[in-house]
């Protein structure tokens, strides 16, 4: 049965033991078919459908916080067009989304939204960084008392687009490159590891 | 009416709690005491002479080098202006400024005149730590109350537009220092 449910329980996602937990890396989560299975045969094909689905329904949530949402909506619309890459379905709740895109300024007063945002989203979730002031704080990077100096240091991020703000095409060449990272995921059991994290675990 | 106009009507009223006044610069305005604001501040609304009806701004200047804060009230009077040529246009206008000092600035609201001066007031509050007493929305502090928050977090330490302001080196977990170095990731 533990096959078919995930190991936390009935605890909701995003809580360990009755403590809200915000994962720092991006290896502390998986969904419920990941990390089950040997490489293998099957294990590899099973990937190659699992990542085809996954890359071609990248659900966005609704979610914008400064100038930046103003082109994210750009690529949402007619001429940009971010359906063409089945991303176009923008979810007005995490719940139903796979991808935060961050577009925006984020201060501290909004960090812990963000957080809450992303524990919220089921995995496999993934988080795209847009705009320099979510890279890395960007235009308030020296005298922004109140900006956080990049989003990676609230949620882990995948994709990094620099610019002020980005031009559509560089959102898509952003989403471009996270198909491209799910396309190279694997289930099999801790394929997600680095070497170096294997060693450490007692993996081969 | 002309700004040494209605300095006049204020000084029959009140006397010497104008402090002082301008009316050469391009912002004509009159200073006065903290404590005859509120009164002021209902009589410039209420007299039908001036009829000061819309409360247009409160801007705050730190005055570090004189340690005292300015505050500045921007009134607006829309009364009995008919067939404007524009929107907005104003049958006078009248600049309000009032010298605190800077360790203990204390002033009484004017939300009560004005609803304008509720948010503007959590504002000046928030990013310069002028404490207007008897707000309508006022939480306790440690020194008594004073307006809620407006813009930063309710837990936010100190008063970023102060000219002394020291920025915070964390916040919740979130490193904020500006090196590079501290700044990137661990993960």
């Amino acid at each position: 049965l533990n096959f078919f449910f995930p190991k936390s329980g009935n605890e909701p996602r995003g809580f360990r033991d009755g403590v809200e937990v915000f994962p720092e890396r991006e290896s502390d989560e998986m969904s419920w078919i990941d990390n089950r299975f040997e490489e293998g045969l099957i294990v590899t094909s099973l990937d190659w459908a699992i990542n085809w689905g996954r890359a071609s329904s990248i659900w966005p949530m609704t979610f914008g916080l400064a100038c930046c949402a103003i082109e994210m909506m750009a690529v949402g619309a007619s001429r940009f067009d971010i359906d063409r890459f089945g991303a176009g379905a923008f979810r007005a709740t995490p719940r139903q989304a796979d991808l935060m895109i961050v577009a925006g300024t984020v201060n501290f007063k909004m960090a812990s939204r963000v957080k809450r945002l992303y524990n919220q989203m089921p995995e496999p979730r993934y988080v795209i960084a847009m705009g320099a002031c979510t890279v890395g704080g960007g235009p308030y990077y020296k005298h922004g008392y109140n900006v956080v100096k990049g989003v990676d240091l609230v949620v882990p991020v995948d994709i990094y687009v620099p610019g002020c703000p980005p031009r559509p095409e560089s959102l898509l060449e952003g989403l471009m490159r996270l198909q491209d990272k799910i396309k190279n995921q694997s289930v099999a059991r801790d394929a997600w590891r680095t070497t170096k994290e294997r060693a450490l675990a007692g993996v081969a | 009416m002309i700004a040494e106009q209605i300095a006049e009507i204020l000084r029959g009223r009140f006397g010497d709690r104008i402090v002082e006044s301008n009316f050469k610069g391009a912002h004509p305005h009159v200073v006065v005491d903290a404590g005859a604001w509120h009164d002021m501040a209902v009589f410039l609304k209420s007299d039908d002479r001036l009829q000061f009806d819309m409360l247009r701004c409160i801007s705050t200047v730190d005055m570090l080098e004189d340690n005292q804060f300015v505050v500045v009230y921007d009134l607006h009077s829309t009364r009995g202006v008919e067939h404007a040529p524009e929107n907005w246009s104003a049958r006078h206008e009248f600049c309000v400024k009032i010298k605190l000092p800077r360790d203990n600035a204390h002033l009484p609201t004017v939300a009560d005149v004005w609803n304008a001066a509720d948010w503007h007031e959590r504002e000046a509050f928030d990013l310069m730590g002028v404490v207007f007493d008897g707000h309508p929305d006022s939480v306790d502090g440690p020194d008594g109350p004073h307006p809620r928050r407006i813009l930063c977090a309710d837990d936010w330490v100190g008063y970023p537009l102060r000219k002394d302001y020291e920025f915070p080196m964390e916040y919740h977990g979130i490193p904020a220092v500006t090196e590079y170095g501290q700044t990137r990731p661990v993960h």
